[in-house]
């Protein structure tokens, strides 16, 4: 099957376009883009029943960053996320990742891309029940090109002593974690987090981002997370905030929070 | 309507695709049940009724000539009812159009009234008129053949002189419901008739003017049939007695009977299997809805609801499911029933034969399905009705799984995870992986054990016509005659070969039991009509004892070295001890041999012969037919190849149609099975896939999990479901098993690759359906709902 990543001719080659757009930071040529969308529109449904998610969003991620998207329910955060990831088509607009442009992908590459890029934390863990910790990252390493070995990865999330449990044998927190390593163990060049901490205590909520952030800084991997929490904005480089399907606000923050120090 | 009642609904009609195929199942079982006992109930009812209307006989015999005053004496047997005394004649016909000689079954009627037992119904036509000794009424079934109408007319073989018949009139008697011709297999209606023609006109032909030679007799409800046959037969003894025999013995009604066992079988094994496998898919069915619905049934319980409440909602689901079934299997039972009556109407002869709904039979149907169906369920049911509300509020805990024994032995990393996930899966829920396996391969052994029919029919032609009796043309004497006529027969157009035979009839005798048969004498060495042995091998007639087919060895219960006492009923009718020498393998009625020269010997007769086997050069045929159809000594004449034509032709009319309905029954149980299977191995992992799917899982790698234990399933089901069908077909042979039939157990591989081949084809018509679904699912949704 072809990767996303060997399918150039699948996307435009056409370059994106200066940053310009309100989700930019100051131009710091630096540092180099992982995403750029352009014009993004979302509508679900027709007619009356029409919902707009997105209204033309211009956003870009760098590179190795840890970008919190903030907003209300409905705000458009997950729809953005999910058009990111490969999961969903936007009714207008463009998105490219690198050089590729995912609206131009079909079902199949987006699954490659997904498959070869792309790894997914999800507010209610959704690991398999009939497989251990390790099995559960394994899952995803036995289909990735060059993965972290399961244990390594585990390890990273600080579950090296809880490789061999079933999921029903795993607290919250725990299961949560795995579900970040089995993200990570492929080395994705993204990781994107869907209200990781959502179905978490505090207490634990920390400890899962503490591996994402670990992930992040040890890695490289660009990250976006999204929360309604706006305690977890201050671990990360910026928090682009969005309401009714607009970027209502970029903010970088000049010193993060270790993940260690959040509390809500 | 209200809201739960809606919401039942609204339910269903999600699953509206399994609960048709869980319909089709149950309608599967109530089809068979009523189509089965309601044809049964119609073909007895309307037996008994045409019995008692036409005067059916209980005792029958035959004797060579007894003076008519016998009658009398036999009247006075205590116990009897009525009796009828007749004159009765094979005789070799000659039918306008037709080549070949046809028999007749020539039986008188009085000329003035009513006969006293077995009386006939006069369908067209008009009654014989007196003194006219050329009028005879025909039976229905021969007149159809040959598009006989009153006003034409056929010639026969009477006594030694050709004699123009007159058809005056059609009929139909109790006596030849089924009516099948001497030596054959099945009926022939162009080549064998029953016709009445009155008992004067007959007597004199026969020169049996003031006597008999067959007599009938009923019984007064308090009578031993035994008895009186006892005593039947030693007031005919003297007379040249063939032996007497009561209804069991008597072809048409002995055939007929076996019908309905038939029928009775196949309503006692069948619906079984249909409502178990039914039961089973209803009980996963509502399983997995009690586990999805598992909040809402918390919330109708805080709401107010009580545990009765939802236990009778969840039971309306089945009974709504069920009673689906019971409607289409009871539109499926009656059409069934009818096309079975149409069938009946062909092959048997009734006056009236109707096919009535009997409410008793539907009243039953439904009530053993839905107790099946209640059964198989109440488990999950209650379930539902346990579950305290607080604790149905809250989502269930994952799944606990645990690693299977095999997997300690497997290397790490040789089974990639989505192999393990399938057999963590299977080893999760033994049970419902147990029967998933058992009811793809009832699919298989349904398919098998109808399929095998064929196999058995086309092994019992091979043996009998192919290896044993390989004659072209069996010609039967008038009366036992000298051996010259060997020659003379072997000097008629066409004949390549001749080999004579000698058939008594006898009573055997062995310890308390006996059976009534003929002992049929073969030459020695004999290359037309051959013996087989157990392992179909021709075996060697020795030149003393008697040779006994199986089931005969059987009803005797006797074994080679055993020795037999041998009542001759015929002739002086001697009485004799013979040694059983061997057993050889029949499939058709209960043939005993010898070679021909011992039984002249038994006889203490000279050597004289019954009938000669011909073979026959086909491009000379019809003169053949030509001479003997003049010849006055042929009583009969048998047609090997037209036999095997209307034995195949009466196989494939009675055969074709149930089997297609079975093979039909198989392929829905395969495909009610798999198709659930797969439906709540989707609802059960909708979610892992489409995680698995989010993840970058391929469809097809998502398929292999969903199908992945439904594939597993299937490989163990399909061995399971042949072994399965061997013994149902091993049932069938047995069930089958009468004096008259024997249905050989011989399975092809071919039959099993069919029935596989079924199986697989609705396996992977489940899972295309299935895998639409697959690729419709929601993959945004997984990231924001909890399960």
């Amino acid at each position: 099957m072809a990767s996303a990543g060997s399918s150039h001719d699948r996307g435009s080659l056409e370059e994106p376009r200066g940053p310009q757009g309100t989700a930019s930071g100051p131009d710091r040529p630096e540092r180099r883009r992982a995403f750029v969308a352009r014009g993004l529109t979302k509508v679900y449904g027709k007619g009356e029943v029409a919902v707009h998610a997105l209204r033309g969003v211009d956003l870009e991620l760098f590179e190795g960053e840890l970008a919190v998207l903030l907003g209300p329910s409905g705000s458009g955060k997950s729809t953005l996320v999910n058009i990111m990831g490969g999961l969903d088509l936007p009714t207008a607009g463009q998105v490219f990742f690198h050089d590729l442009e995912l609206t131009a992908f079909d079902e199949r590459a987006l699954t490659a891309y997904r498959r070869e890029n792309v790894g997914f934390v999800f507010q209610f863990y959704n690991l398999v029940p009939s497989l251990t910790a390790r099995e559960n990252v394994a899952l995803i390493t036995d289909i990735a090109r060059d993965p972290l070995p399961a244990e390594e990865a585990l390890a990273l999330v600080g579950l090296a002593e809880r490789l061999d449990h079933f999921p029903a044998e795993l607290s919250g927190g725990e299961q949560q974690r795995v579900a970040v390593a089995r993200a990570i163990a492929k080395r994705p060049e993204v990781l994107l987090c869907d209200e990781p901490t959502g179905a978490l205590d505090s207490k634990t909520g920390v400890l899962v981002l503490e591996a994402i952030e670990r992930v992040n800084r040890e890695l490289g991997t660009t990250t976006a997370m999204i929360t309604h929490n706006a305690a977890i904005a201050d671990m990360a480089d910026r928090v682009i905030s969005l309401a009714d399907g607009r970027i209502a606000g970029v903010r970088e923050n000049a010193t993060k929070s270790p993940a260690r120090a959040l509390a809500w | 309507m209200r809201a739960l009642n809606r919401k039942l609904l609204r339910d269903l009609w999600k699953i509206k695709t399994q609960v048709l195929a869980i319909a089709v199942v149950v309608g599967c079982g109530v089809a068979i049940i009523v189509m089965a006992l309601g044809t049964m109930r119609s073909l007895e009812e309307t037996r008994a009724a045409y019995y008692e209307r036409y005067r059916f006989a209980d005792v029958f015999a035959h004797v060579k000539r007894a003076p008519e005053y016998l009658a009398e004496r036999v009247a006075r047997i205590p116990g009897v009812k009525w009796v009828e005394s007749r004159v009765v004649a094979d005789v070799t016909l000659d039918v306008p159009g037709m080549a070949e000689p046809a028999t007749g079954r020539l039986v008188s009627i009085p000329e003035h009234g009513r006969p006293a037992l077995n009386d006939i119904k006069l369908r067209r036509g008009r009654a014989l008129a007196p003194d006219r000794p050329d009028e005879v009424l025909i039976d229905e079934t021969f007149a159809e053949a040959h598009g006989f109408r009153p006003g034409d007319h056929f010639f026969a073989m009477i006594n030694d002189k050709k004699r123009k018949l007159r058809i005056v009139g059609v009929a139909l008697s109790p006596e030849y419901i089924y009516s099948v011709g001497p030596g054959v297999l099945v009926p022939d209606k162009r080549r064998f008739g029953v016709m009445w023609i009155s008992r004067e006109a007959l007597a004199s032909a026969f020169d049996l003017e003031g006597a008999f030679n067959d007599i009938s007799l009923s019984l007064l409800p308090s009578a031993s049939s035994a008895e009186i046959i006892e005593r039947l037969d030693d007031l005919l003894d003297p007379y040249g007695n063939t032996g007497a025999y009561d209804r069991d013995d008597q072809v048409s009604h002995a055939y007929l009977s076996g019908e309905m066992d038939q029928l009775v079988a196949v309503a006692t094994v069948a619906p079984p299997i249909f409502l178990g496998v039914a039961a089973f898919l209803l009980h996963i069915v509502i399983t997995r809805l009690v586990a999805t619905e598992r909040e809402q049934i918390g919330l109708l319980k805080s709401f107010g609801y009580g545990n009765a409440a939802v236990g009778w909602h969840y039971l309306k689901v089945v009974l709504v499911v069920a009673g689906l079934g019971v409607v289409l299997g009871f539109a499926g039972g009656a059409y069934l029933g009818r096309v079975m009556t149409e069938l009946y109407t062909e092959f048997f002869r009734f006056p009236f034969l109707y096919y009535r709904l009997s409410p008793d039979v539907f009243a039953m149907a439904a009530l053993v399905t839905l107790s099946a169906a209640v059964l198989g369920t109440i488990n999950a049911v209650w379930r539902a009705v346990r579950l305290p509300p607080a604790e149905a509020m809250v989502p269930a805990p994952p799944a606990v799984y645990r690693r299977t024994a095999i997997e300690r032995l497997e290397p790490r990393g040789l089974v990639g995870q989505p192999t393990r996930m399938v057999f963590r899966h299977i080893v999760r829920w033994p049970l419902r992986a147990a029967m998933t396996t058992l009811g793809i391969s009832l699919a298989v052994a349904i398919l098998v054990s109808s399929l095998f029919f064929y196999d058995a029919i086309e092994h019992l032609v091979q043996v009998y016509f192919h290896h044993a009796q390989r004659q072209d043309v069996t010609v039967t004497f008038t009366e036992p005659s000298a051996e010259r006529i060997v020659h003379e027969i072997g000097r008629l157009p066409g004949v390549l070969a001749v080999e004579p035979y000698r058939a008594v009839p006898v009573r055997l005798r062995f310890g308390h039991r006996s059976e009534r048969v003929a002992i049929t004498g073969l030459e020695p060495g004999a290359a037309l009509h051959r013996v087989l042995d157990a392992r179909l091998r021709p075996a060697a007639i020795p030149p003393d004892g008697i040779v006994l087919s199986t089931k005969l060895a059987e009803l005797l219960a006797a074994a080679p070295g055993d020795v037999l006492t041998v009542e001759v009923l015929e002739g002086r009718r001697p009485v004799r001890q013979v040694p059983v020498a061997a057993l050889v393998e029949e499939y058709i009625a209960t043939p005993a041999y010898m070679d021909r020269h011992a039984v002249n010997r038994l006889m203490s007769e000279g050597p004289v012969l019954s009938g000669a086997y011909l073979q026959v050069d086909a491009r000379e045929a019809e003169a053949l037919y030509r001479t003997l159809k003049d010849t006055p000594v042929v009583a009969g004449v048998g047609l090997q190849t037209v036999m095997l034509r209307t034995f195949r032709e009466t196989m494939a009319e009675t055969m074709d149609i149930m089997i297609s309905f079975y093979v039909a029954f198989g392929g829905l149980i395969a495909l009610g099975v798999m198709y659930n299977s797969a439906r709540i191995a989707l609802s059960e992992h909708g979610r892992e896939l489409a995680t698995l799917r989010v993840l970058g899982f391929t469809r097809f790698e998502a398929l292999y999990i969903l199908l992945g234990e439904l594939g597993v399933l299937t490989l163990l089901a399909l061995p399971l479901g042949c072994l399965i069908g061997y013994g149902l077909a091993w049932f069938f042979a047995w069930s089958f098993d009468t004096e008259l039939f024997r249905i050989p157990l011989v399975i092809e591989r071919a039959t099993y690759g069919a029935a596989v081949l079924v199986v697989l084809v609705a396996g992977a018509a489940s899972a295309l359906i299935v895998r639409r679904r697959v690729d419709r699912l929601n993959l945004v949704a997984v990231l924001k709902t909890r399960e």
